[in-house]
């Protein structure tokens, strides 16, 4: 029998070394960036910025190390028309999204409306030294 | 009944496509299945019931070692694709070989992990931070064990069988697993322990 390539492959052939090289690369970049950042945020005693923007730059470096490794290791962008993976993948991140900030939304909603006499003279307390 | 090449290739050029479309079709519903861990990770990452928090318990140089391990192995892996695809079947398999001594490493560094945490007693029973905890991270390491042992399948079949149709299709899917696995750990690594000691 004739052997046949299958079209994975056939597009694999196409794929170089240097696609997966920058990405290799690009991923341990953010990656230390992170860590570096997040140890100097620990040495200097939280001084320079808060904990809610070093948050935030985290989770963006996270998801540009997540797309750089989508496009250059999966190859999602590779794909022919009807682009059902990349449909598939976004129907995905909406599913994601929704779970995680819905289950955080309604947990601190639920403690919120759960606390305790003392809890919640504690959080006026810590509110009204923000200002009201 | 005869078919012609072309058809007979257009025929396995099909399969092979809906196979792909599958697996990829796998690896978006194990990530709505990691989501959910990490949607409970974040729910409870307070909840130290008293216990260490973490601070406390995570130490960063460790988890970077770790976490360059496992690019380097989703890199390697990117390798045996290439190999593969060049008909090069030796350096497919010292590529497959390379991914699966790191993975390994990997793996035995996460155990080496969690046996310091039971032994200092911070095990899953500690609090629901330590539960949620162990349950993300474990998932997904015995999601890299599962890898390991498709690793240690492929290299025998490959070695077997050479770079056939079956073969360079399931290295193909096994790499693209390797690479999903990696994605998770970036957030596990930002999520859970790069924010977790904020």
């Amino acid at each position: 029998m004739k052997q046949v390539v299958p079209p994975e492959v056939q597009i694999a052939s196409r794929r170089t070394l240097k696609g997966y090289i920058t990405g290799f690369l690009l991923s341990l970049l953010f990656t230390v960036v992170a860590y570096t950042l997040v140890q100097t945020h620990l040495g200097n005693g939280h001084a320079v910025v808060s904990n809610n923007i070093l948050t935030i730059v985290i989770a963006i470096l996270a998801a540009a190390q997540c797309i750089v490794q989508v496009v250059y290791f999966l190859h999602l962008g590779e794909e022919a028309k009807p682009r059902v993976r990349f449909l598939a993948f976004l129907f995905m991140i909406l599913v994601v999204t929704i779970l995680i900030a819905g289950s955080l939304w309604i947990m601190n909603n639920l403690n919120y409306h759960m606390m305790t006499p003392e809890a919640i003279n504690k959080y006026v307390e810590q509110q009204s030294q923000g200002g009201f | 009944m005869s078919q012609t090449p072309e058809t007979q290739q257009a025929k396995a050029a099909f399969i092979a496509s809906k196979v792909g479309l599958g697996f990829w079709i796998y690896l978006m519903t194990d990530l709505v299945l990691f989501a959910s861990l990490f949607a409970t990770f974040a729910v409870l990452r307070n909840n130290t019931f008293g216990g260490p928090g973490g601070p406390q318990i995570f130490n960063l140089p460790y988890v970077l070692v770790e976490t360059i391990i496992l690019l380097t192995s989703s890199f390697t892996a990117g390798l045996v694709t290439i190999s593969v695809s060049r008909a090069n079947k030796r350096l497919a398999l010292v590529f497959l070989a390379i991914t699966f001594v790191l993975g390994l490493s990997f793996v035995a560094m996460e155990l080496s992990e969690f046996s310091h945490l039971i032994h200092d007693g911070n095990s899953w029973t500690r609090s629901g931070f330590l539960t949620a905890f162990f349950t993300l991270v474990g998932t997904h390491g015995l999601h890299i064990s599962i890898g390991l042992l498709w690793m240690l399948v492929m290299g025998y079949r490959i070695f077997k069988k050479g770079l056939t149709v079956n073969t360079i299709r399931q290295v193909t899917l096994l790499s693209m697993f390797w690479h999903f696995l990696d994605i998770v750990w970036i957030f596990i690594f930002s999520i859970v322990y790069m924010i977790g000691v904020l």
